[in-house]
């Protein structure tokens, strides 16, 4: 009775600030395009060109359906076409052309979403020539934007694709710094360019990091932040500087006079404050995740997410209360002294006290099985009497982690007009003996298992050792 | 619940009296031998070792009886190649034994004294069925890492099974990197070493050492002379088809050298020379990425495609959290079991991905005799699981290494049951333990 009370409040202050802080695509985007016409420039200079790849009218039916937003239908039936859900349910019509697919013995869910990746920016191979993951050159980084850094050819995302189910990813700068600068949100296609997979309407995200690396990097330069005090008054001090930029702007905007100079860093940290980029914080430690949290209502910003947050088991209250959703691993501990106290049960105590879970990878192989990630947590959950649905636990995997970046009313689940972005398990997702069967993007099938030429091969792959083997 | 009250009690009344012949019933037995489950199986235990195990086996007048109906009866998992117990922390390096970043040392390094049984991953890898391990150092400045050893995970002050078990060297890319740049340099290096070994075991009194121009100190040197003669054998972490090839030709000049390779993303590319060969390999499960330049050919089909060409292999950890995370290798095995229904792709029925954890590393270890199966005469190292061990949704309810019931706790079950209802009305957290 408690857990789901817990979870309705939770549920409430999610949209809750995921209305005041991305507003959703419409909202959001005629907010910024009106401050952007005031400001006299262009808060899109590296726009989309992303467009959904053909797919024929589909029916998948007699399979178990995970809806991504904790329903399960057995026996049930999908149906897409035009790039969006059409329907979902025991039973449909067949529309007349359709595709039918029998899913019987198989899975559906919606594809799955990585909010921490760093495909494209640290891709494989791993060489400094393409290691564009952290401007470490300064605690403040907010200036750049990770986008210029995805390299589209990193081999990473076919695996992702086929191995994991993945169709939207989120590329983050690395934390070395306070503020490691803006996210971008990718659909998982291939393409020639990093704008061919971007996200149409997604918010930017800010990636800002507390803790360990941006202590240990400056601190080991003897500069400022070395400490942990450090990191939080070197913070606190660029959101009073953007404070005064984004007065300077206001300024302008309501009496005119001479325009006030355009600075990057500045602009998204006001971004930020305006709530129209989302704030994708890097803490493991629980009373780290405290401080972050008072600097936020500080300076008026929400914070959407926290990265890794090893220890959201001890403060999933503050958690719930605040509307932050918590990205964790299932079990990664022992690397670094922040990240000592992991319990493997975090993500579901986490959702059981009614805040917000994800699973993350952070990681060019777990991202190839984050819906195994979520089955062992899962299991561990259970074993300590936590008794979540397999279903349930699928919102970890999609639309949790859509909300988180802003885009839970185009993807995430299997609601109907939403995006088609669809998965065909070959049996039960949350099992080690199941793997993606077909993975269908904006309703265009991207991948299929029994299908060899329907897999991606990127441009540094080809004609290389291996070519066509890799699975 | 209380069928599993029953199974520990059962046991923790045994484990005592290890001469008291025990008799574990009813569960699905996995011998470790690449055999397939057996449901309603039997193992007998005695004095430490395994009497018998499998479907038909009679339970001897007067044994004990631990009834494992519903779960499932399996050796311990034995690590492949890990770093266990030589880390705490990664990142704080007075916790961190793995390597020696300013040693005047290498070959001669002896990671006996830097094991730690008593630290966290020891008892969080004893709570995912592990209870074996080949541990490693890592190398630092220097082509060779050490002296490498074979560990028990047993919650007491004796981890070390074998030590100087193997030695360990780098002749990839690392390799290449630690020997000054280049694989001329790494090949050089390691022939100098070698050669220099044979020259002290010939005279040990009148070995130079670096003072005449040997560039091998005699610790090191001494400690390569098994290694060439045969005695014990040499880990080399290698990925791409070229340094394998290079390795497989380092016999023609130093034939007794017992190779062993770790790693081997492009093994599959050669198959048919490392078998030939008769090189056993433990290899990383599911490495699929170019993640260097060494490992373009990397696919999750390359451990069933040396399989399929009579290579020996095992999986093993080297380089993917390999202090802290051996509890991966039942899922990595899982993955493999996955493959078999992706056209294109090889993997491992379920009985050899199972080997693959436990008696294949043994037997590439020379330990098959001891460890990794529940054939008769090995150790009783035991783990009674809830489900089919290379399933998510699996825990461990029961281990015993050596017969001696181990406990499943750690400081990570600690703090889990400390928060896991968090009530501060009348104390702080602190108070719950």
């Amino acid at each position: 009775m408690k857990g789901s009370a817990f979870l309705l409040a939770a549920t409430l202050a999610l949209f809750g600030c995921t209305s005041t802080t991305s507003g959703q695509n419409t909202n959001s985007s005629s907010a910024a395009q009106g401050r952007a016409a005031a400001s006299a420039f262009d808060p899109d200079p590296f726009p989309s060109t992303y467009q959904r790849y053909p797919g024929g009218p589909t029916v998948i039916q007699g399979a178990t359906i995970y809806d991504g937003e904790g329903g399960q239908i057995d026996n049930g039936m999908v149906y897409f076409a035009d790039g969006e859900i059409q329907a979902i349910g025991q039973t449909l019509d067949v529309p007349e052309g359709a595709t039918v697919i029998d899913g019987t013995g198989l899975w559906v869910t919606p594809g799955i979403i990585d909010i921490h990746s760093h495909l494209g920016n640290y891709p494989s191979p791993s060489v400094a020539a393409l290691s564009d993951g952290n401007e470490v050159t300064g605690p403040n980084t907010a200036n750049v934007w990770t986008e210029h850094s995805v390299w589209p050819q990193d081999p990473g995302f076919s695996r992702a694709l086929a191995n994991g189910g993945i169709t939207t990813l989120n590329i983050l700068p690395g934390s070395a710094n306070l503020f490691g600068g803006r996210s971008v949100t990718l659909r998982n296609v291939p393409s020639r360019t990093m704008q061919g997979m971007k996200f149409p309407g997604a918010p930017y995200g800010l990636k800002m990091a507390c803790g360990e690396n941006p202590k240990r990097v400056y601190g080991g330069r003897n500069q400022s932040p070395s400490t942990r005090m450090g990191n939080i008054a070197v913070a606190r001090q660029a959101w009073i500087d953007a404070q005064r930029y984004e007065q300077q702007w206001e300024n302008y905007r309501e009496n005119g006079g001479s325009r006030p100079a355009r600075n990057l860093r500045d602009e998204t940290l006001a971004g930020v404050m305006n709530g129209d980029i989302l704030v994708h914080n890097h803490c493991y430690r629980a009373d780290e995740m405290a401080n972050m949290i008072d600097m936020a209502d500080e300076f008026g910003y929400q914070i959407a997410s926290f990265q890794h947050a090893v220890e959201a088991y001890k403060i999933p209250d503050l958690l719930r209360e605040h509307g932050i959703c918590a990205a964790m691993w299932a079990d990664w501990w022992g690397f670094k002294m922040e990240a000592y106290d992991t319990v493997f049960e975090n993500i579901p105590m986490v959702h059981n006290a009614g805040a917000c879970a994800i699973v993350h990878s952070d990681d060019e192989n777990q991202i190839q099985r984050l819906n195994q990630e979520a089955a062992k947590a899962l299991a561990d959950g259970r074993r300590a009497g936590i008794q979540i649905s397999d279903a349930e636990a699928w919102q970890w995997l999609s639309l949790n982690p859509a909300r988180a970046l802003g885009i839970a009313d185009e993807t995430g689940s299997l609601a109907t007009g939403k995006r088609a972005d669809v998965v065909l398990w070959n049996g039960d997702p949350l099992s080690v003996y199941s793997r993606p069967q077909m993975v269908w993007i904006d309703g265009a099938l991207l991948y299929d298992m029994n299908n060899p030429a329907l897999r991606p091969i990127s441009d540094f792959e080809l004609g290389q050792p291996g070519e066509g083997s890799t699975r | 619940m209380k069928a599993l009250l029953i199974v520990f009690a059962a046991l923790a009344y045994a484990a005592p009296t290890a001469a008291q012949t025990v008799a574990i019933t009813g569960g699905t037995v996995v011998v470790g031998d690449g055999s397939d489950p057996m449901p309603g199986g039997t193992v007998v235990v005695r004095d430490g070792r395994i009497i018998a195990a499998g479907a038909n086996v009679p339970v001897p007048s007067g044994a004990e009886i631990v009834d494992a109906t519903g779960r499932w009866v399996t050796p311990g998992i034995v690590g492949g190649f890990t770093r266990l117990g030589l880390v705490e922390v990664g990142a704080v390096s007075s916790t961190n034994d793995s390597s020696a970043d300013t040693s005047e040392f290498s070959a001669g390094l002896d990671i006996v004294p830097a094991i730690n049984p008593l630290s966290a991953a020891i008892a969080t890898n004893r709570t995912g069925g592990v209870t074996r391990a080949v541990v490693a150092p890592e190398t630092a400045n220097a082509i060779f890492g050490g002296q490498g050893a074979v560990i028990d995970l047993g919650a007491d002050m004796n981890p070390i099974m074998r030590p100087r078990a193997f030695q360990f060297v780098e002749l990839g890319e690392r390799g290449a990197a630690r020997a000054g740049g280049s694989r001329s340099a790494s090949h050089a290096t390691f022939r100098n070493a070698l050669d220099q070994a044979l020259v002290y075991a010939r005279n040990p009194a009148g070995y130079g050492g670096q003072s005449s121009d040997s560039l091998l100190n005699r610790v090191d040197a001494a400690a390569l002379v098994p290694v060439v003669q045969g005695r014990i054998p040499l880990i080399v972490h290698v990925e791409q088809a070229r340094d394998i090839l290079n390795v497989i030709a380092l016999r023609s000049d130093y034939p007794q050298l017992k190779i062993i390779l770790v790693g081997a993303s492009e093994g599959w590319t050669v198959a048919p020379q490392i078998a030939a060969a008769g090189i056993p390999v433990i290899a990383s499960a599911l490495n699929d990425l170019p993640a260097q330049f060494e490992q373009l050919a990397a696919t999750q089909s390359n451990i069933g495609r040396m399989r399929d060409a009579g290579v020996q292999v095992a999986i093993g950890m080297i380089d993917d959290n390999d202090a802290h995370q051996i509890r991966y290798s039942a899922q990595y095995a899982g993955n493999l079991v996955a493959l078999n229904r992706i056209p294109g792709a090889t993997g491992l029925s379920w009985g050899e991905a199972f080997a693959a954890i436990s008696s294949w590393p043994a037997e590439i270890m020379g330990l098959g005799s001891e460890i990794g199966s529940l054939r008769p005469g090995r150790r009783a190292d035991i783990v009674i699981w809830d489900g089919d061990p290379l399933e998510l949704s699996s825990n461990v309810d029961v281990m015993m290494i050596d017969g001696v019931q181990q406990p499943l706790t750690s400081r990570q079950t600690r703090l889990r049951d400390r928060y896991l209802s968090i009530d501060e009305q009348q104390l702080p957290q602190a108070y719950e333990w």
